[in-house]
C-alpha cells in the first residue's frame, strides 16, 4: 500500500518534471535579433553594410590557406569552435540566458574579415533551422556578431601585442571584449529603430558581461594548446 | 605550470561563472535575453507586429533542443578532431 502510494507519487513528480523542463526550453530562446523584428529598410541597411565585409572575407581566406595550407585544418576549427559556442545558453547574473559568440579565435586566428563568413555560416545555421535570430535580420545579427565584434577584438588583439602584453592576456581580452560589442553593437540596432536604448543595453550588454569573461578563457585554453603544438602555424599567421 | 593544468584551472573557472548566477538567484527565470528584447519592443510600441515568421520553426522545444545539441556536438568534434591532428607527436615519435 505504502509502496504503492510511493510509486504514484514518483510518476506525478517525474511527470511534473518533464513537463517543467519542456517549458523552460519552450520558453529560452537567446540573442540575437529575432525575425521579423527590424523594419525591412534596416534589414536591407544592414545587409548592404555587411556584403563589402563577407566578400573580403572569402579573398582573405582564400590568400591565408595559399599562404599556410596547414592552417586549412585550424580554419575548421576556428568555425567549429564559433559553432559551438554559440550553441551554449549560459545563465547570467541578470536572470537571464544568453549566449558567447565564439569568434574571437578565428579574429585572432585570421583575421576579422575571416570571420565575417564564419559568423555568416553560423547564424544561417540557427536562422534556417532553430528560427533563432531570423532571415530578415540576418544582415543585423551578422554585422554585430561577425563584422562590429571581430573589428574590436582584431584591434584589442594588435594593440595589446603591441604593448608587450602577453599572448593569453591578449587572447583573453580581445575575446572577451570583442563579444561584449557584439552586444553593444546589438543594442544599438534596436536602440536607434525604437529608442530605449538604455533598456536593450541593460538586457544585451549587461547580461553578456559573464559571457564574455566565460568566452575569453575558453579561447585562451584553445590557444594555449595551439601555442604549445602549432607554433610554426601561428607564426606562419603572424598571430605571434 | 603545464599547458594541461593552465587549462583545467580556466575551464573550472568558465564552469563556476555559468554555475554562480544558478547559485545566486534561485528564483530567476533564466529566460533568452532576445525573448526580452522583444518585450522591450512592444513596450515602446504596442501595436508592432513581427513583419517576417521564421521559415521553419522546430516543433517543440525537445526538436529545439536536438538542434542546439547538436551544433554543439558537431563543433566540439571538429574542434577535438583539429586539436588531435595538432598535438599529434611526430611521426616516428609516436608510443602505442
Amino acid at each position: 500500500m505504502n509502496r504503492h502510494f510511493h510509486a504514484a507519487r514518483l510518476v506525478r513528480t517525474a511527470a511534473a518534471l518533464v513537463g517543467l523542463v519542456g517549458v523552460l526550453t519552450l520558453g529560452a530562446s537567446a540573442m540575437h535579433i529575432a525575425e521579423g523584428y527590424l523594419p525591412p529598410a534596416w534589414c536591407v541597411l544592414w545587409g548592404a553594410v555587411c556584403a563589402p565585409f563577407v566578400a573580403a572575407g572569402f579573398f582573405s581566406i582564400k590568400k591565408k590557406v595559399e599562404a599556410a595550407p596547414r592552417a586549412k585544418l585550424l580554419l575548421a576549427m576556428c568555425g567549429a569552435f564559433a559553432f559551438v559556442l554559440s550553441a551554449l545558453k549560459l545563465p547570467s547574473f541578470t536572470g537571464s540566458c544568453s549566449h558567447p559568440t565564439g569568434v574571437g579565435l578565428g579574429v585572432i586566428l585570421f583575421g576579422p574579415m575571416t570571420m565575417a563568413v564564419l559568423g555568416l555560416i553560423v547564424l544561417l545555421f540557427q536562422a534556417l533551422l532553430l528560427a533563432h535570430g531570423g532571415i530578415t535580420t540576418l544582415g543585423a545579427n551578422v554585422f554585430s556578431m561577425a563584422v562590429a565584434g571581430p573589428i574590436v577584438s582584431w584591434l584589442v588583439y594588435k594593440l595589446l601585442r603591441r604593448a608587450k602584453a602577453p599572448a593569453a592576456v591578449a587572447v583573453f581580452a580581445a575575446a572577451a571584449l570583442g563579444d561584449l560589442f557584439t552586444y553593444v553593437v546589438t543594442s544599438f540596432q534596436l536602440g536607434i529603430v525604437t529608442g530605449s536604448l538604455v533598456q536593450y543595453l541593460t538586457v544585451f550588454a549587461v547580461t553578456q558581461i559573464p559571457l564574455a569573461i566565460a568566452e575569453g578563457l575558453l579561447t585562451v585554453v584553445v590557444f594555449n594548446v595551439l601555442e604549445k603544438y602549432s607554433k610554426t602555424e601561428l607564426q606562419q599567421l603572424c598571430v605571434l | 605550470m603545464k599547458v594541461w593544468q593552465k587549462n583545467l584551472i580556466l575551464i573550472v573557472l568558465v564552469v563556476l561563472l555559468a554555475a554562480l548566477p544558478l547559485w545566486l538567484l534561485p528564483n530567476a527565470e533564466f529566460g533568452g535575453a532576445d525573448g526580452q528584447a522583444e518585450e522591450v519592443i512592444l513596450e515602446n510600441d504596442p501595436d508592432y507586429e513581427p513583419w517576417f515568421q521564421p521559415i521553419l520553426e522546430p516543433a517543440s522545444g525537445e526538436v529545439e533542443s536536438l538542434l542546439f545539441a547538436l551544433q554543439a556536438a558537431v563543433g566540439a568534434g571538429i574542434v577535438g578532431f583539429v586539436l588531435g591532428r595538432v598535438t599529434r607527436r611526430p611521426d616516428g615519435g609516436e608510443k602505442s
